[in-house]
């Protein structure tokens, strides 16, 4: 069983929500990146999505623009990412870690070796934003091979036929995202979500995450009713910002002990 | 016989839909929308009659023959798109968009610009026909072309300055996808050039292939042959490839299509991801040669031109190069000023920077061609927005 199921099956029996951080790599600089995610875990984080910075962020909003940028400039590179990931695997073996970003940084590496590389360090899963389905066969032949799970997002605007399409490609999760618009947009519906997700569960029998746009303990509360993971990015990573390399860990860990309490209420 | 691209959207192995999820439903109707529309013979009539009464189609081609005579070699003639509404063959593809736009019930248009000239078109369409318009442009593009900043802004556009990056039209491009994704059910991308998901590049060439059709006609009639080449500068390459593509079958006429060089390949600041054999890459929806560090990051372009300051090229160009009908070369910052003085003195005739490189290559080729050579370049826009850019560069304050 991957990390990724084993995890989710854990929580179903618990009867509890995933409670999923993202925060891009080597922000705020590439020392503290695996102390992050150690804290993340230790703060009730079920799943790591870990943010591979790129220089042209096309889905995302101003919040983690900023922190790809802060990223590249301290020179990370999806190379020493996966460095970090197996940094990481030495003192948590369990933990599910995702990586997500664009696709051209895995373009330019190959995807036969990123994915070997990907098993050889432990990461469990992948999402490229802008790899739909239509564009991932070959890709995700060699993730398989790895036996790491391609994860798909699913959109407000995704049509009945895609989201079966999705549902045969998808492994470990599926990510919906929860608005029309790019990552820390203000304008969630709970009510569409509340709508669109039995829909969803008609064709999708992996475990739905939901995110862009949760912005508090409320929102991801409210939320966690409605899925079986909660992914909270552009908060965290404002959070991050906001804080100097002394206190980041301590801010972090409280907004993620906040977050955790919260939907554990759900 | 060529044929692309085909049903998925690919030019062999480039294009495709490399899009978020979000933006996939969106550009699937726009294809369909587009399929349906491009030949039906209402819209076509429609689209004819604004490319004749609104835009002053066709454009006239013109014997550069002082110019030519000066060189000593082969005889350069023009194809005028400078002389279309608004100075520039942007408007052949934003009147064809803004068309399909309004059959599919959308009332509020985006765009992203570089040089200013496709968000001029874009600013004028939506002026014409009652659309809210915005577009996004680099805090440097507004600077190094603000003649075109106030024009669009005359026309009732909204003009977004994009900080983020490099600040050129590759963030602008970012910027507007990321307006589409939140606005993509009131919203229609006009996009400036043949690139992006399927089927911006290929409709972005149906609606710019009016210049190489009306070439093909126009060339019999005034020399009674095919020009032995046609040339265009290339930057995300929609007016190269509005006269190129009419060209591909016409095996005796050489396709060159003229890059960015900056200040020279061998620098590595120059515009020009064909010439210097750049990586096949992902970004703003498509597979393309891509200007790219080795860990996959774009980097950054250096032109005089803000409309050739772009790190891919269209897909349809990185085919061409491929299979060999093309040929790609390119023009450096000097050598383009260099065309731009001698067509103002010798021919009258002010070109935009962009379409200075395409001359510039001629002006190279020519003397060592004999004098019954033909060469057409597409003069893809006029100058007047590179004023401030030129008058810079002498040293001269407007």
């Amino acid at each position: 069983m991957s990390r990724i199921q084993a995890a989710f099956e854990k929580l179903k029996q618990q009867q509890r929500r995933a409670l999923i951080p993202f925060f891009t790599a080597g922000d705020p600089s590439p020392a503290l990146t695996v102390p992050l995610m150690h804290a993340l875990v230790a703060s009730g984080a079920d799943v790591i999505e870990l943010g591979v910075p790129f220089s042209d962020p096309m889905a995302d909003g101003p919040t983690i623009q900023r922190a790809s940028e802060r990223a590249l400039k301290k020179g990370v590179s999806l190379r020493s990412i996966l460095e970090m990931v197996s940094e990481f695997r030495r003192q948590d073996n369990a933990t599910p870690v995702v990586l997500m970003g664009y696709g051209n940084p895995i373009e330019a590496m190959g995807w036969e070796a990123f994915a070997s590389r990907c098993q050889a360090v432990g990461v469990d899963g992948v999402l490229t934003v802008d790899f739909p389905p239509e564009e991932s066969f070959e890709a995700f032949e060699h993730l398989q091979r790895h036996g790491i799970d391609p994860i798909f997002l699913l959109a407000p605007t995704t049509k009945e036929a895609r989201i079966e399409q999705v549902a045969k490609l998808a492994r470990g999760y599926v990510y919906y995202v929860s608005l029309k618009g790019v990552t820390g947009a203000g304008n969630l519906d709970l009510s569409a979500i509340e709508q669109k997700i039995p829909e969803l569960r008609q064709h999708i029998k992996l475990p739905i995450g939901v995110g862009f746009g949760i912005r508090d303990a409320a929102t991801a509360k409210a939320v966690a009713k409605l899925c079986d993971g909660v992914v909270v990015g552009s908060r965290i990573v404002q959070q991050i910002e906001d804080s100097t390399e002394q206190n980041v860990i301590a801010n972090v860990s409280a907004l993620v002990k906040e977050l955790r309490l919260a939907i554990d209420q759900a | 016989m060529y044929n692309y691209p085909d049903s998925t959207g690919h030019f062999g192995q480039f294009g495709g839909i490399y899009m978020a999820e979000t933006l996939i439903p969106a550009v699937e109707e726009l294809a369909a929308q587009y399929l349906r529309y491009q030949n039906d013979p209402d819209f076509k009539a429609e689209l004819a009659y604004e490319l004749k009464h609104y835009v002053g189609r066709p454009s006239p081609i013109y014997h550069a023959r002082r110019l030519s005579e000066h060189l000593g070699g082969a005889q350069i003639y023009l194809k005028r798109e400078d002389l279309n509404h608004t100075g520039a063959h942007k408007i052949n593809s934003a009147m064809g968009q803004a068309l399909l736009a309004r059959r599919m019930g959308k009332k509020r248009v985006i765009a992203e610009t570089g040089a200013g000239m496709h968000g001029v078109a874009t600013a004028t369409v939506a002026a014409r026909f009652g659309m809210e318009c915005v577009v996004y442009m680099g805090a440097e593009d507004i600077q190094r072309q603000a003649p075109n900043v106030f024009r669009m802004k005359l026309l009732g556009a909204t003009v977004v300055p994009v900080e983020s990056g490099s600040k050129t039209l590759k963030d602008a491009c970012n910027e507007a996808i990321r307006d589409w994704v939140t606005n993509v059910e009131s919203t229609f991308y006009i996009f400036g050039t043949a690139a992006g998901p399927h089927p911006y590049p290929m409709m972005v060439r149906d609606f710019q292939c009016v210049i190489g059709n009306e070439a093909r006609i126009q060339m019999p009639e005034m020399i009674g042959r095919q020009p032995d080449a046609v040339i265009a500068c290339v930057g995300g390459g929609s007016n190269a490839i509005g006269l190129f593509h009419p060209y591909i079958e016409v095996p005796q006429v050489q396709i060159i299509g003229v890059e960015a060089g900056g200040f020279g390949i061998e620098t590595g600041k120059h515009a020009a991801p064909l010439t210097a054999n750049a990586k096949v890459g992902v970004l703003h929806g498509n597979k393309v040669y891509l200007m790219q560090d080795e860990n996959g990051q774009i980097t950054e372009t250096h032109s005089i031109s803000a409309g050739l300051d772009y790190p891919g090229v269209g897909p349809e160009h990185c085919l061409l190069k491929d299979i060999g009908r093309a040929q790609y070369v390119t023009s450096n910052d000097d050598e383009a000023i260099a065309a731009f003085d001698a067509l103002c003195r010798f021919e009258g005739i002010i070109p935009a920077l962009e379409s200075s490189h395409a001359l510039a290559h001629a002006i190279k080729i020519a003397p060592g061609m004999s004098t019954d050579k033909v060469l057409l370049v597409n003069l893809s826009g006029r100058g007047d927005k590179d004023m401030n850019t030129v008058a810079k560069l002498k040293g001269i304050t407007l």
